[in-house]
């Protein structure tokens, strides 16, 4: 089967009904996006398809064969994606960073569509769970990118 | 495969493949000359051997380095390399809470060197690394508060092995160099020589003695106790940090498990193993010590395979000699069984006469609080690659806070020197004490077993759902608490028993000679002064597997405490404020910290009170001391279609000293997150002694919009150097609970409260 990834062309050797998650880890060898929970219930494995966030752990392979995936690893490659990146490091947001790169996905996604998301947005886009609470670090940085005051951190 | 495991490329490889890792044109230095620089310690064979950044080159030791036996290993820890930047080996895991940084902070402060330069990797198993009188863990809160002098004397002991290459090398005395940042400079002549040129020469000095070598003047530092950006934070940003379960090398095979559904059973026949083999991907399947395993090339057919497995479970011939989960378990049963002990336990703290407190009392009270079972949910599910080598020896990749305890554990199983077993510590997925040595509760064990019986290395990992049914649990407890009042209404009596199994002799599955410390922490050294108190424990074993979790008995212990202390405080008609002050009298350090917590939040005010927009709201306090660090908390909560919405949360935490106060600072989001997660939505209930969750759908941890504003104050009192990752957390469900009471006027005594429904 044929994928674009990345802006490239990948011959992926796999049933279409493995996840998207494991063929981009394990066939493709990409680790960035993270396995959690494989029920669509944490968002560490998203990627965007098509430009929009999607949980891959639960995305069919068979089913985007078709489309255009991003993943972590393209992030810097992408204008919108090195900002969101810059803003992450610039408020220190990630701790343990397992779930980073499906908040970061999310972020980009959101911001794709909207540069300058209300509060109110950002509280509906960002969705992925994070076990070490960076939650408010993610809106300072999303404020910071959306253009408003985010939450207080310190 | 698609690509190999880079360890030259990856952080947290933890690597000991001393070959990989050397910089470009250098080799590692003969382990002969580590030995002789070890003395009479002894250096575990295998320990990744390392100089600064030199050229191979037959080993130079010197005679006098020998027999220093307070020296410390400095090239053991530091590599720098040619280029005028560092590779440090710390000995303490990275999972989020910020040490690797702290470490750069440190070393980096006393050898003069940035701390933007270092890369930091998790040490390997090794004596060299057991820096904590012979032992090293990551947990405790204890990583840089235990090496806090250790690692700026290796720092400076660095520092000093370069400033004598640099007086041999530019051919001046000693005394009139020094330095700068990453540079030898002789201030005379205008000369200098940077770091990365002189790190060969460097090799050859001596070591100092650790005590003799000069501290920097604190009032000089540059990074130590500044906000220093954190080292993996594009790393991190980028997915490119690289976490156990990333760990990839050749010829790979990786399985999954069906676990047994209660511990103790044992697999019998798997009925239809034909089919499960004639599955997609799969390679073998293979009947392990309490689960079954399917191992494939790729994980999901593994897991596709391992999930359709139809195993016949056979009950332990003597449940007894196992922790064996009954088939009738049921948490609310369990808990039921708690509350009916009616047994005084054993006495863990005593002060003056509490039946003479209870007889002359004006008033009493009792109340019955509860914990719930909880999950680490670290988002990392755990896995372990395991490789054996031709030489005999094996490798090991896994989520680890003691490595040489699974090094020992795992060369016991695999037939092994530990010498022989090699360790990679990974970056951390989040571990809230999830790594430790739990018996059936790390997959190591399987991945020894897959990988001698497939003869390939094979990478295990647990699914979110196998990880649930072994992920070992903080315990759950109920406390009996009794108060006497004076006639004026203030506190003069405590009696607490705790029914509960604490985590410590949960995790040895025995009771020790002494009281688990860590069943009772929280309710005991408490430093209120209530003259006369008992505090006990009643201990009844917990079916389930018991582990630590993130400020382990404290996490529960000042729940209980701290909210019936506030019911002493309505009891005698007493602002919950206005008696800790009390009954803090005299101790500064604690008064000075909740004035700092309540002046945070602008000034006590307890309400209820009607908010900006309109909601009714109150506000809770409380404090704790775990983990040598000072807390005190204040939160602020309104209810919202009966369930409790958490606005804001004022933390004044007082450790002594800092090394970063914007990782404090993120550490305290993090605790206060994982707090308001228990207080508000956890519990891992059991029925039929099942676990009643097995994923993120059914066990709530706390969602992003459920995250309250934290305001963290940080109070360096100077007192000895404490804890940071949990010492934030204990405080923040009794102030939660604190906070609804006075709202509500219900008494909340069990998390997690959104069991109940509220209203103002
Ligand atoms: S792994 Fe896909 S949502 Fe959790
Ligand atoms: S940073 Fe650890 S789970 Fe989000």
């Amino acid at each position: 089967m044929k994928l674009q990834v990345n802006g490239s062309p990948r011959e992926v050797d796999a049933e279409p009904e493995m996840p998207l998650l494991w063929a981009l880890r394990d066939v493709l060898g990409m680790t960035g996006t993270k396995y959690g929970c494989g029920i669509a219930q944490c968002g560490a494995c998203s990627v965007l398809v098509d430009g929009v966030v999607t949980r891959s752990c639960v995305t069919p392979v068979g089913s985007v064969a078709e489309s255009k995936i991003t993943t972590i690893e393209a992030m810097e490659e992408d204008a919108l994606g090195q900002k969101v990146v810059a803003a992450w490091v610039k408020h220190q947001v990630p701790q343990c960073g397992y779930c980073q790169s499906g908040q970061v996905m999310a972020a980009v996604s959101l911001l794709k569509e909207n540069a300058h998301p209300s509060e109110e947005d950002v509280r509906a886009a960002m969705i992925n769970l994070c076990r070490c609470g960076t939650y408010n670090a993610i809106h300072a940085a999303l404020s910071d990118l959306a253009g408003h005051a985010g939450k207080e951190t310190a | 495969m698609a690509s190999l495991f880079d360890e030259t490329k990856t952080q947290g490889a933890g690597g000991q493949t001393e070959a990989l890792f050397a910089p470009e044109g250098t080799q590692p230095v003969n382990l002969s000359r580590r030995r002789f620089l070890m003395g009479s310690a002894g250096v575990a064979s295998g320990a990744l051997v390392l100089g600064f950044g030199i050229p191979l080159a037959a080993p130079r030791v010197r005679a006098a380095e020998a027999g220093a036996g307070k020296a410390f290993d400095v090239p053991a820890f530091i590599e720098i390399r040619p280029d005028n930047t560092l590779r440090f080996l710390s000995p303490f895991m990275e999972g989020g809470q910020g040490t690797f940084t702290a470490m750069a902070q440190i070393v980096g402060e006393e050898l003069d060197m940035d701390p933007a330069v270092f890369t930091v990797e998790a040490a390997p198993a090794g004596e060299v690394f057991q820096i904590m009188n012979g032992r090293r863990v990551t947990g405790g809160s204890n990583s840089v508060r235990s090496s806090y002098d250790t690692m700026r004397r290796i720092g400076a002991s660095g520092r000093a092995m370069l400033l004598q290459a640099g007086a041999k090398r530019l051919g001046v005395p000693l005394a009139q160099l020094s330095t700068q940042p990453g540079k030898v400079v002789h201030a005379a002549s205008g000369r200098s020589v940077t770091y990365g040129e002189l790190a060969a020469d460097a090799r050859d000095m001596a070591v100092p003695d650790a005590a003799s070598v000069t501290l920097r003047d604190p009032s000089t530092f540059r990074w130590i106790g500044k906000p220093v950006a954190r080292l993996d934070m594009h790393m991190k940003s980028t997915g490119k940090a690289v976490y156990a379960i990333d760990c990839k090398v050749e010829d790979l095979l990786q399985a999954a498990v069906q676990h047994a559904p209660r511990l103790g059973l044992q697999p019998g026949v798997v009925r239809n193993e034909a089919a499960v083999k004639a599955m997609p991907g799969v390679h073998s399947v293979h009947v392990l010590e309490g689960a079954v395993a399917v191992v494939a090339p790729y994980w999901w057919h593994a897991r596709q395979a391992a999930d359709a497995l139809d195993v016949e479970w056979k009950e332990p011939a003597n449940p007894d000699d196992v922790r064996y989960m009954p088939a009738d378990f049921a948490t609310e049963a369990f808990a039921a069984k708690l509350a009916a002990e009616t047994g005084r336990g054993e006495q863990a703290e005593t002060a003056g006469d509490v039946a003479g407190a209870f007889a002359s009392a004006a008033t009493t009270l009792e109340a019955t609080y509860r914990s719930q079972y909880l999950h680490h949910a670290q988002l990392e599910p755990p896995s372990t690659l395991a490789r054996f080598n031709a030489d005999g020896t094996l490798d090991m990749w896994l989520p680890n806070q003691v490595p040489e305890m699974f090094q020992a554990a795992i060369a016991k199983q695999a037939g092994l020197e530990p010498a022989q077993v090699k360790i990679h510590s990974p970056l951390l997925g989040g571990f809230f004490g999830r790594h430790f040595l739990y018996k059936d509760g790390n997959p190591y064990p399987h991945a020894i077993a897959l990988a001698k019986a497939t003869g390939r290395p094979v990478k295990v990992i647990w699914s979110r759902e196998e990880e649930f049914l072994r992920d070992p649990l903080r315990p759950m407890a109920v406390v009996k608490f009794r108060g006497a009042l004076d006639k004026d209404g203030w506190p003069v009596g405590l009696d607490v028993v705790s029914v509960c199994e604490g985590p410590s002799e949960g995790i040895a599955n025995a009771r020790g000679k002494e009281l688990d410390d860590s069943a009772l922490e929280g309710i005991t050294g408490k430093s209120y002064a209530i003259a006369n108190r008992r505090i006990a424990q009643a201990y009844v074993k917990n079916p389930p597997t018991l582990a630590y979790w993130r400020s382990v008995g404290n996490s529960m212990n000042d729940f209980f405490y701290e909210s019936f202390l506030d019911e002493m405080a309505d009891k005698g008609g007493k602002d919950p404020y206005a008696l800790r002050l009390r009954l803090l009298a005299g101790n500064a350090r604690l008064t000075n910290l909740l004035k700092a917590a309540v002046d945070l939040s602008g000034g006590w005010k307890r309400g209820p009170f009607t908010a900006a927009d309109g909601s009714r709201r109150a506000r809770g306090l409380a404090m704790a001391s775990p983990f040598g660090s000072e807390a005190a908390a204040v939160a602020e909560v309104s209810i919202k279609d009966g369930q409790v919405v958490v606005h804001d949360i004022w933390e004044a935490i007082d450790p002594g000293s800092i090394v970063n106060p914007a990782i404090v600072a993120a550490q305290v989001n993090s605790a206060v997150a994982l707090g308001l997660s228990q207080v508000l939505v956890e519990g891992a209930d059991y029925e039929d002694g099942l676990p009643v969750a097995r994923n993120f759908d059914a066990y709530s941890i706390l969602p992003p919009d459920r995250m309250a504003n934290v305001h963290v104050k940080i109070i360096e009192s100077g007192a000895k150097m404490g804890g940071i990752g949990e010492p934030p957390l204990p405080a923040v469900p009794p102030a939660v609970a604190n906070a609804v009471s006075a709202l509500t006027g219900k008494r909340v005594r069990a998390m997690p409260l959104s069991r109940e429904t509220f209203t103002t």
